[in-house]
């Protein structure tokens, strides 16, 4: 399951990042790393980027990003 | 003594900054860098102590140069002591940055800035039990009201006179053993950094300190590559995840200890998004707001521009009038000065600086990045991102500060791309020529209709130029800030930046250019001039006469139209263009080449190849637009 199966509202874990490496140090230094609860905020229409809830902070994410951060569902 | 300021973006670093700053910061660069950093002078207990800013980094990771550069600065010996700037709102957030700061070992005073935001989020801070855990003073503060400032700076005072060392941050137990081996093995390395961090770069994988130590001790390659293998068998994760990891675990584990959750007050401004943001009425709002913009920055602009023209206007008729002979070289020259000084006056104060605050207010209130957010799907369709917009709209007041604020987009390429796009906006002095020819003499209709021209090549000049620099960008990464109501200070210190650079930078260039352009047409270079741009003139079906408004247009866009009378010899252009001409001619004006002005702050922001690039682009994509409306236009007439 990756984020943009998350429907808006729902609280999720990240699980791991399937991509680049600078990609990768741009999500951490956000908060968005591998452990953390984020809770999907929002999606922009027309296919355009969602908004995470990061621990009290908002992050915008393009959907090609959001597409290969895997995530489970908070027991 | 002198003091760096470091934190994340959005910490209030650069409000602490300007409340101790004043008017008298200067910025600089590190040397051979275009990383920037601001220095002011403050007065603390009689000393006067350097107080530097330096750029916000999200981490001291050293992954790009600005990082890289940060640290260089802070373990030199050119800094005393650190205030790490924390915002006590996101504590785990910051935290991660402040653990790669003790890392350094450099004497810290930590800043728990936005205690007000914490406390209405329902967030209570352990001081004493922060202090505790880092081993440095923590000073609890509220830069934006200006609180807790003088015993934060009394603090790094003595820290820095001590050079108190706050504590190493100890990770797990297998970490620790590694870097212990790598420490020994290091022996008689020399560099900037610490050797216990020597170390942990190491570890991680970072390429510059391990091409300086392997210079001075190639041995260290096997044992380094032995100690990464078996911490990847270990942990089955990629050495600089685990490091990382590390670090975030440390934060998080100190943010645990130091913070007590409390209800959270949900205000006005967590509900601000639902309808800033609503997939419906959020482009309506996005619509309201850069419209209101715009009509107060012209509202404004219109209401000084006029008297201070006319001053200027009064001034070059009593200066003519004191020469007996007004076509002599000299009153000639004197004229162009002081058009070339009115020019900058005329931009830079009517326009500009009303545009100017106004932007800093969006972006310090933290609307900017949502329109980002909004129009990213958009954008992508011309093979854009959502920041790019931002030049975009700013490009319909004036082009400069469009180019100045190409500055938000990371990516090169992207720069690249707005800034082109952006100097073909028409911006308010194309307005002028437009509405003089077109509007006026063939009606509004007609002028409308070269406007979704221009946007129409525009969007398709994005197509193409995506298409021709491949997109290497993986899309957006954008933390939207907690909309705040800016101190007054910050928005006035940010617009008197941007306005002093180009006062500074590009003003002087106008006034030369002015100058040399009436030295040209004092020794009647014109019919040169013309006879340079007839090939042009000639394609677009224009009287060869055109070629002098056009070259001199480059200085200021009005002045394609002013100058067009008289090169005519009659200011009643239905007399001279038919109808063909003037749209033709409208066309070209809105598309060729950006104006001085837009061109120096291009050259400064993006280099003088990129100003080259721009300028052949415009010229070519003005030359086949001409053509376009030219054989559009003989068909309605």
């Amino acid at each position: 399951m990756n984020l943009l199966d998350v429907p808006k509202g729902k609280s999720v874990r990240i699980v791991d990042f399937l991509g680049g490496k600078s990609v990768f140090y741009k999500l951490v230094q956000l908060g968005v790393s591998p452990g953390r609860v984020v809770k999907v905020l929002r999606y922009a229409p027309m296919g355009g980027p969602l908004m995470l809830d990061v621990e009290g902070r908002s992050v915008a994410l393009g959907r090609r990003i959001a597409g290969r951060i895997q995530v489970e569902v908070v027991k | 003594m002198r003091i760096a300021l470091i934190g994340q973006p959005n910490c209030g670093k650069s409000t602490l900054f300007n409340q101790v700053a004043g008017y008298k910061a200067e910025t600089g660069n590190f040397s051979g860098t275009t990383v920037t950093f601001t220095e002011s002078k403050v007065r603390v207990l009689g000393d006067v102590l350097g107080v530097v800013d330096l750029p916000g980094t999200y981490s001291l990771a050293g992954t790009n140069p600005a990082e890289r550069e940060v640290i260089k600065y802070l373990t030199s010996n050119a800094v005393d002591v650190v205030i790490n700037v924390l915002d006590a709102s996101h504590l785990s957030y910051g935290l991660s940055m402040t653990v790669e700061m003790l890392e350094l070992g450099v004497p810290v005073v930590i800043a728990l800035n936005m205690m007000d935001e914490a406390d209405r989020l329902g967030i209570r801070v352990d001081v004493e039990q922060l202090k505790a855990l880092v081993g440095a003073p923590v000073i609890p503060m509220i830069a934006s009201k200006g609180r807790g400032i003088q015993p934060l700076f009394v603090t790094a005072y003595h820290v820095g006179r001590e050079k108190k060392l706050p504590h190493q941050p100890i990770y797990s137990t297998d970490i620790e053993r590694y870097l212990s081996s790598l420490i020994h093995d290091l022996e008689g390395v020399r560099s900037y950094l610490n050797p216990r961090e020597v170390a942990i770069k190491l570890l991680e994988g970072d390429q510059e300190i391990l091409a300086d130590v392997l210079s001075q001790k190639p041995e260290v390659a096997e044992k380094l590559a032995t100690y990464q293998k078996s911490l990847k068998v270990d942990r089955g994760q990629s050495p600089e995840w685990v490091i990382n990891s590390e670090r975030i675990g440390l934060a998080d584990k100190f943010a645990k200890q130091v913070i007590q959750q409390g209800a959270r007050r949900i205000t006005f401004r967590d509900k601000l998004d639902d309808v800033l943001l609503h997939p419906a009425f959020g482009y309506v709002f996005l619509v309201l707001i850069l419209f209101g913009f715009f009509q107060l920055v012209y509202a404004i602009g219109g209401l000084i521009e006029p008297p201070l023209m006319g001053l200027f206007d009064q001034l070059e008729v009593w200066l003519l009038s004191l020469f007996t002979d007004d076509s002599g070289f000299i009153p000639q020259v004197t004229v162009a000065l002081i058009q070339g000084i009115s020019g900058g006056v005329a931009i830079v104060l009517p326009y500009l600086v009303p545009f100017l605050v106004g932007l800093g207010f969006l972006e310090d209130v933290g609307y900017l990045p949502r329109v980002a957010f909004l129009m990213d799907a958009l954008m992508h369709k011309l093979g854009l991102h959502g920041k790019s917009i931002v030049p975009f709209i700013l490009g319909f007041g004036c082009n400069v500060p469009a180019i100045m604020s190409t500055r938000i987009l990371e990516d090169k390429r992207e720069r690249f791309i707005s800034a082109a796009l952006s100097t073909m906006v028409p911006c308010a002095a194309r307005l002028a020529v437009v509405f003089g020819l077109v509007a006026y003499y063939l009606g509004p209709v007609l002028a409308l209709g070269i406007y979704l021209f221009d946007l129409f090549v525009i969007a398709l000049t994005a197509k193409l130029l995506s298409k021709l620099v491949p997109d290497e960008s993986p899309g957006l990464i954008l933390e939207m800030p907690v909309y705040r109501v800016p101190t007054l200070k910050a928005v006035a210190s940010k617009a008197w930046w941007r306005i002093r650079e180009f006062v500074v930078e590009a003003w002087p260039l106008l006034i030369v250019g002015s100058v040399m352009l009436s030295v040209l047409n004092y020794f009647d270079v014109s019919r040169y001039l013309n006879i340079l741009v007839r090939p042009l003139s000639w394609l677009l079906g224009l009287p060869s006469q055109v070629g002098v408004p056009l070259i001199f247009g480059v200085l200021r866009k009005e002045l394609s139209l002013v100058m067009l009378g008289q090169a005519l010899g009659s200011m009643d252009f239905a007399m001279v263009l038919n109808p063909v001409q003037m749209i033709t001619y409208a066309v070209f004006v809105v598309f060729y080449v950006p104006c001085l002005a837009t061109m120096i702050v291009i050259k400064k922001e993006l280099g003088t190849k990129m100003m080259w690039q721009i300028i052949g682009l415009t010229t070519l994509i003005a030359t086949l637009a001409g053509l376009v409306a030219r054989g559009f236009a003989m068909i309605i007439f």
